[in-house]
């Protein structure tokens, strides 16, 4: 049944009771013609792209626990594009317009909502680094525009641009067309329109062996739900990349950190836009429930634990208190952490491995909820043609052979 | 003023101290000692807030930091108003001001109840099916919709004027909860004579028994036994006892985090308001009690239905009848208990109703000799009453039969939940019990233990026991010399049981009060395949809401494990989040707060610049001289005029915020060879070298000099920003792949104040102070140690403007003496400070690139000219990925210089390059202005860029595309002076 206004209406009438699940909750079959290992956003909207555009839809989502459990049910969710270099702006641009009528696409209320993403700047390299990328992506024909100190406390009137604090904001750019989407309806479209085509989601079913021949060519894999066949395995499970990986005996250039998020009490509407300041440590948007989503750094030490250390969110509201000062007496609701995998370049892979039939998609570290659709949709014609989609081409793991690396990070020190 | 439901005797408040208050306005009374709660119930008001998202009306549910619907918000002035505090924790204090949250125009009347018009249309996650004809509908019609629709209180206006404090702790035992289980451990523990701290998110310790009205503890009545202990607790020096302190974080390492709540119950004061505690225990003890559970039936959520013990708490404890006719719903026997209570305080308990098939129970002949009405095998199935309920319907649920009964007060006593919130964030494993219908600890992962209620125990006996059990243990793992000597305590008390109450379907069957939450909700959720807890608690909202879930998660898993006929073991659990609960960020962020948000770093000739009239920048945390502006003269003026100068005659710059690292060691010239593509290894004693570090990857990362003091010692400068981060890199590579070597580092940035003279008459400024030696005879590059005034400085003898210039490091605490001789004998010389501006203008001119400004962590030694560079070396870090094919394919990005062609326009720092005046969107841009000055030398604006193929295109004419048209540039030589570098060696 189609979600929409007149169903919502009918069911109203006779208690609801007529809505079909979601999505299926089947046995995995023996064999299937792609595996996906990871059913966060990504692996998901991979095995949806795989199935709408490529008409392969006897496909599996293999998940450890509950799909979108992972770090697309615990990100901050900003959204934007305005990244420096001409491959990320292509593959974020990407994503930011299948984001624009995903709602539509999924019929699945994802709540996309392009309330505009701002980055202070609080120092002259600050401005220097934000000004370059505005250049830059007025260039690819990406909205990004500079906003002086009392701009930006236009877009966003809570916003403290007093030149007396400890670091005052000299400027910001602002990507109007950037905002937010809510998490776990990514997760659950994307897995909801799959299902509907066909693809198995396979929930509290972890991978834990892959299978190759002789030759070293995908034949299936081992889960806790016994063997499954396949010649073409899919990975997207983000922080856990490395440990599946390996069980091909491959090694990725990849480190595990914890990353921490929280949110405020939920209040009435007093932040209109996202806000992000790198130099100070903090991002922060509020919710349609009306709680303030923050986000908070990384640890400095590798870990699978999904508790962050307290000081890091210290350090965070620190920050918030400065460049928002009504927010002093606000208290946090919930704190929590995921597993970011991050690359040397802090840039995705996507694509090919050495093993035949192998496909990766990891690497998004902080940032790659908003690359969800873009990401799932690039990698997964990457899958079909066994071939990389030109605008995942340039992600693949052989840069690290060929030092044709993508660094956001060097460049704008931006994370998210 | 009378306060109608105040009981005439009992209770702990203060009767002799009256407390004025308002409640919307309303001017009340209470007694010191009440909570707001309990002062409102002692008013007669019972409606206190509405619920989120159909305005329903709401009461006090509970007595503590679970509750769900008494939420206010505290009016003490703009920049002090505090929203969805907890009418249950607030104590009273003289002229608070609450005032009740999201309803309009009023809590009585609220227009927002229309949104229960809608309800069946609102249920669980119908915004993820509808609002979405268009993304600008979404954005412009229906997100601002419910935008307005959700939150609970308004956020403060300006800035909170109260101060928050820090402090670090450590300590033997934490004991964490001070009722009867805590303040056995405590005594028990204490008596070892180990460090205890004992912590309570109460404004008075004795949890459970401070409700309590008729056990004896060691003889005598449970109140009086909770003062003298904490007597007795008071009089040891090594037990620190915090009240209104919530633990709400359980960290690694035993670590946790307590916020605690200093002011808050006072009219006004000069103390911080709140304190976070970071204390790291070698034991905890967990004594966090139990909370009751509501049940779940149709219209369980109007005000005058609450928590049996809750009621039992504020008649007791705070001499309150919290109604007039109560009935109470018994599932567990605490219902029983608090049914006596209320009889014996006066209140006609009208009927209770007990959904078990009780058989034999000394609890119901204890009710019945007291004459109250029990029935058995019956259950709650709806009620009435709109502000106020006075009408309750029962079934019995063998017969079928439906009886109604009257009363406002109906008492919930659903069994209980430990608090196991601490223990799971500590990353124990916890165990269902089926017999408690509930989750207790069961492995423990750090070294922690719980007591009494908070693991499944609810006989106050076997509570003490294992509360003195637990703190005389803690003591000793921790190291106490010897067993507690304390006693353990005793009492008698009948023994309490329950089982889980079904929860009973219908409309309006609340699980999670403040969000909404049905049974409809759930169930529906689970018909949508939703069937993990977290996928039912995310698409729900039930237990998000900010009780995070106290009352509602075991409820939930009931709901859910009814409808889909499974064990509410099979179902798990959502995990347990930090904080417990809601903690104020200013209570996190503590002192770190304007100019100590981020200490600022000043170097040691800071008042000396400050009083030349410097304007300062924030380079990092430090504050640098940016410019030296005379009377009328702005950024501009002041910088040509210092350019000028520079090159003219000589200036002084203030140089210390440079990292500098002591490497000493018989290896160090070893490691300092290999960290460097430079090669350091045959710089000799007494000469220095610039030199730049790359990262593995082949990128440049950082730059400075590198003297040889000695052949086993180095004095290695850093830039500004990459003291800390060179640093790490070094002792990185020093302690994992080359653990042999004999290197020590030593990060001496502050040990030396650095002042930089450069310009033509450098020498002639320093020539005088340094008697009987010739600078003549220290060559450029050279460094050595000399005396200047009197004082031991090192010298280095480089230049980053291309004039002649030395670099004078001065211990930190002299630099200000040595600035002031040298700034007159600058003077003398016609010279001037100059500031970064300047500094930058300079080197610019030079070609002289710098880190973060030319390189971006994509830029290697070749791009910026120094292609040779390391060619002659066996390896270095980032020699293997120079040689990787990328690093040496055509197209790279190299530096050079631009000149507009205009000779008048200077470009923008970031501005993109394109060979086209006008480039159409996705044009590829050629390269970026890396840097952008007006140079006073050449008398117009120059640049450095970074340019695909640049080395090759000097000569080009190019465009820099603006958004108000393009500006023509002429590729040129990155050295815009003195090509040859004659200057600084003459
Ligand atoms: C606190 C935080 C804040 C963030 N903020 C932002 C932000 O604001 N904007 C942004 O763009 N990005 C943000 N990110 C990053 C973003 O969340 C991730 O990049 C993105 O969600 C990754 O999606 P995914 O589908 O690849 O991974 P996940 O959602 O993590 O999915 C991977 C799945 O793989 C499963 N899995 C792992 N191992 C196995 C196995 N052996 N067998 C079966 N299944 C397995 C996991 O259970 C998991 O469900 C943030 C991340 C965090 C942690």
């Amino acid at each position: 049944m189609r979600f929409n206004f007149w169903n919502l209406a009918k069911q109203s009438l006779t208690g609801h009771t007529g809505w079909p699940e979601q999505w299926r909750d089947p046995e995995p079959k023996s064999a299937y013609d792609v595996v996906i290992i990871g059913a966060g956003g990504h692996g998901l909207a991979t095995a949806y792209y795989l199935a709408k555009e490529h008409g392969i839809r006897n496909v599996a989502v293999m998940e450890k626990g509950w799909l979108g459990g992972g770090n697309t049910g615990r990100n901050t969710t900003i959204i934007r594009s305005n990244y420096l270099w001409e491959e990320s702006e292509a593959i974020y641009e990407h994503a930011m317009v299948l984001w624009e009528t995903l709602s539509q696409e999924l019929n699945y209320n994802v709540m996309y909502s392009p309330r505009g993403v701002m980055m202070l700047a609080h120092n002259e390299q600050d401005v220097r680094i934000f000004k370059r990328h505005v250049h830059a992506n007025r260039l690819a024909g990406i909205d990004n525009e500079w906003l002086s100190a009392e701009q930006a406390k236009d877009f966003c009137p809570p916003l403290n641009i007093s030149p007396n604090a400890r670091y005052p904001i000299l400027g910001a750019a602002l990507q109007r067309r950037g905002g937010v989407a809510r998490h776990d309806a990514v997760a659950w479209g994307y897995a909801r329109a799959a299902d509907r085509m066909g693809v198995d989601i396979i929930q509290n079913c972890a991978v834990t062996g892959i299978h190759r021949d002789h030759n070293g060519v995908v034949t299936g894999v081992e889960t806790t739900r016994g063997e499954i066949k396949t010649s073409r395995l899919g990975i997207a499970a983000a922080g856990h990349t490395s440990v599946i990986m390996a069980m091909a005996g491959l090694h990725m250039p990849l480190e595990s950190f914890p990353l921490q998020a929280l949110v405020s009490e939920p209040i009435k509407p007093v932040l209109p836009c996202v806000v992000m300041s790198n130099t100070t440590h903090a991002y922060i948007s509020q919710s349609d429930k009306g709680e303030l989503v923050i986000g908070a750094g990384t640890d400095q030490y590798n870990s699978y634990s999904q508790t962050g250390s307290l000081h890091i969110t210290t350090r965070t509201l620190d920050a918030i208190c400065e460049l928002f000062p009504i927010t002093r007496r606000l208290r946090m609701l919930r704190n929590w952490g995921g597993i970011v995998d991050v690359t040397p370049d802090r840039s995705p892979i996507i694509g090919l491995t050495p093993a035949e039939g192998l496909f990766v998609n990891c690497g998004w570290g902080t940032g790659g909820f908003k690359a969800t659709p873009g990401s799932g949709h690039v990698f997964a014609a990457t899958i079909a043609h066994n071939q990389p989609h030109p605008i995942a081409a340039p992600f693949s793991l052989h840069r690290f052979r060929t030092g044709r690396l993508i660094d956001e990070a060097a460049a704008a020190a931006v994370s998210h | 003023m009378i306060q109608p439901f105040r009981t005439q005797i009992g209770g702990l408040v203060e009767r002799w101290n009256a407390i004025r208050f308002t409640f919307d306005g309303r001017a009340l009374i209470g007694f010191k000692g009440d909570t707001l709660a309990s002062a409102l119930l002692a008013n007669g008001i019972f409606l206190v807030g509405r619920s989120v998202k159909y305005h329903r009306p709401r009461g006090i549910l509970a007595a503590g930091s679970e509750e769900p619907n008494a939420l206010v918000r505290i009016v003490r002035g703009h920049g002090r108003d505090t929203p969805n505090l907890r009418a249950t924790q607030i104590e009273i204090y003289e002229g608070l001001a609450a005032v009740s949250q999201n309803n309009f125009p009023s809590l009585a009347f609220d227009l927002g109840a229309i949104a229960r018009l809608g309800e069946k249309f609102l249920l669980a996650g119908f915004y993820y099916k509808t609002f979405m004809p268009s993304l600008v509908a979404w954005k412009k019609l229906f997100e601002p919709a419910i935008r307005h629709a959700a939150g609970l209180g308004r956020a403060p206006i300006g800035e909170d004027p109260d101060q928050y404090a820090n402090r670090y702790a450590h300590c033997d035992v934490l004991i964490i909860g001070a009722g009867p289980a805590g303040l056995a451990a405590a005594r028990a523990a204490a008596a070892t004579g180990v460090r205890v701290i004992l912590c309570d998110e109460q404004a008075q310790m004795g949890g459970s028994l401070l409700a309590d009205s008729d056990t004896d503890i060691e003889g005598r009545p449970a109140r009086d036994w909770v003062a003298s202990l904490l007597r007795d607790l008071y009089r040891h020096e090594n037990i620190i006892l915090l009240p209104r302190t919530t633990a709400f974080g359980y960290y690694a390492d035993n670590f946790v985090a307590l916020a605690e709540r200093r002011t808050d119950h006072q009219s006004a004061s000069s103390y911080p308001r709140e304190r976070l505690w970071q204390v790291r225990a070698k034991e905890v003890v967990l004594a966090t009690g139990a909370i009751e559970r509501p049940l779940v039936f149709p219209n369980n959520d109007r005000p005058g239905i609450m928590l049996a013990d809750a009621a039992r708490v504020y008649l007791n404890r705070y001499a309150v009848r919290p109604g007039t006719t109560a009935i109470v719903l018994a599932a567990h026997d605490s219902g029983y208990r608090a049914a006596l209570d209320l009889h014996a305080a006066g209140i006609p308990i009208a009927l209770i109703a007990d959904p078990r098939e009780t058989t034999y129970n000394p609890w119901v002949q204890r009710a019945q000799k007291a004459g109250i009405r029990v029935a058995a095998g019956t259950e709650p199935v709806n009620t009435f009453g709109h502000l106020r309920v006075h009408t309750l319907q029962t079934r019995h649920g063998a017969s079928g039969t439906i009886e109604t009964h009257h009363a406002d007060l109906i008492l919930m006593a659903g069994g209980w939940t430990p608090t196991v919130h601490l223990f799971s964030q500590s990353r124990g494993r916890l165990r269902f019990d089926e017999q408690l219908g509930a989750h207790v600890p069961d492995i423990s992962v750090q070294r922690e233990r719980s007591a009494g209620a908070c693991r499944g125990l609810f006989d106050l006996n076997a509570t003490l026991e294992d509360g003195h059990r637990a703190g005389a243990e803690a003591a000793t793992t921790s190291g106490a010399a010897s067993w507690s000597h304390a006693t353990i305590p005793t009492t008698i008390i009948p023994i309490m049981t329950g089982t889980a109450a079904l929860p009973i379907t219908g409309r309006h069957a609340f699980v999670d009060f403040q969000n909404d939450v049905t049974i409809s909700d759930i169930q529906l959720a689970l018909r949508e395949g939703f069937r993990s807890v977290e996928h039912v608690k995310r698409y729900t909202a039930t237990g998000m809401a900010t009780d995070q879930g106290k009352l509602s998660n075991v409820n939930t898993l009931a709901v859910m494990a009814q409808a889909t006929n499974r064990a509410v073991a099979d179902l798990g659990l959502t995990s347990f989040r930090p904080p417990y609960t809601p903690v104020t960020f200013g209570t996190l962020a503590g002192l770190s707060r304007g100019a100590l948000f981020d200490p600022i770093r000043t170097t040691p000739l800071h008042t000396q610049e400050a009083a030349e009239g410097a304007m300062f920048e924030n380079i990092g945390a430090w504050k640098r001289a940016r410019y030296f502006p005379k009377p009328g003269e702005d950024l501009h003026t002041a910088v040509i005029r210092e350019c000028r100068t520079v090159r003219e005659t000589v200036g002084l710059f203030d140089a210390s915020t440079l990292g500098k690292i002591d490497v000493s060691g018989p290896d160090a010239a070893l490691f300092l060879d290999r960290l460097y593509a430079t090669p350091l290894r045959n710089l000799s004693p007494g000469k220095s070298r610039y030199s730049i570090m790359l990262t593995e990857a082949g990128f440049v990362m950082d730059d400075g000099i590198v003297a040889r003091l000695s052949e086993t010692n180095f004095h290695v400068t850093t830039t500004t920003g990459g003291a800390a981060r060179v640093l790490a890199h070094m002792e990185d590579y020093l302690q994992t792949e080359w653990p042999w070597m004999q290197v020590w580092l030593t990060s001496i940035t502050e040990q030396f104040a650095v002042i930089a003279l450069q310009g033509p008459r450098a020498r002639d400024v320093l020539q005088p102070f340094l008697n009987a030696i010739d600078l003549a005879s220290l060559p450029h590059m050279g460094v050595r140690d000399f005396r200047l005034c009197g004082i031991p400085v090192r010298l280095f003898r480089v230049s980053f403007t291309g004039e002649i210039g030395f670099e004078i490091n001065i211990p930190a605490d002299d630099g200000p003496i040595v600035w002031a001789q040298l700034r007159e004998a600058v003077a003398g010389q016609g010279g001037c400070a100059y500031g970064m501006e300047t500094m930058h203008v300079l080197r610019a001119e030079k070609g002289f690139f710098i880190v973060g400004q030319e390189t971006d962590g994509t830029v290697i030694p070749d791009d910026l000219g120094f292609g040779a560079l390391g060619h002659a070396k066996l390896d270095f870090v980032g020699k293997r990925s120079l040689a990787l094919p990328h690093m040496r394919a055509p197209g790279r990005l190299r530096l050079v210089g631009l000149l507009t062609e205009d000779g008048t326009t200077k470009l923008e720092e970031g501005a993109q390059i394109t060979a086209e005046a006008r480039p159409p969107p996705g044009t590829k841009s050629l390269g970026h202005v890396t840097s952008s000055y007006t140079s006073a030398a050449l008398g117009r604006p120059i640049a450095l860029a970074l340019l695909a193929n640049g080395r090759t295109r000097i000569g080009e004419t190019l465009n820099i595309p603006m958004p108000t048209g393009s500006v023509v540039v002429h590729v040129v030589s990155p050295v815009f002076i003195d090509p040859e570098g004659t200057r600084a060696y003459g």
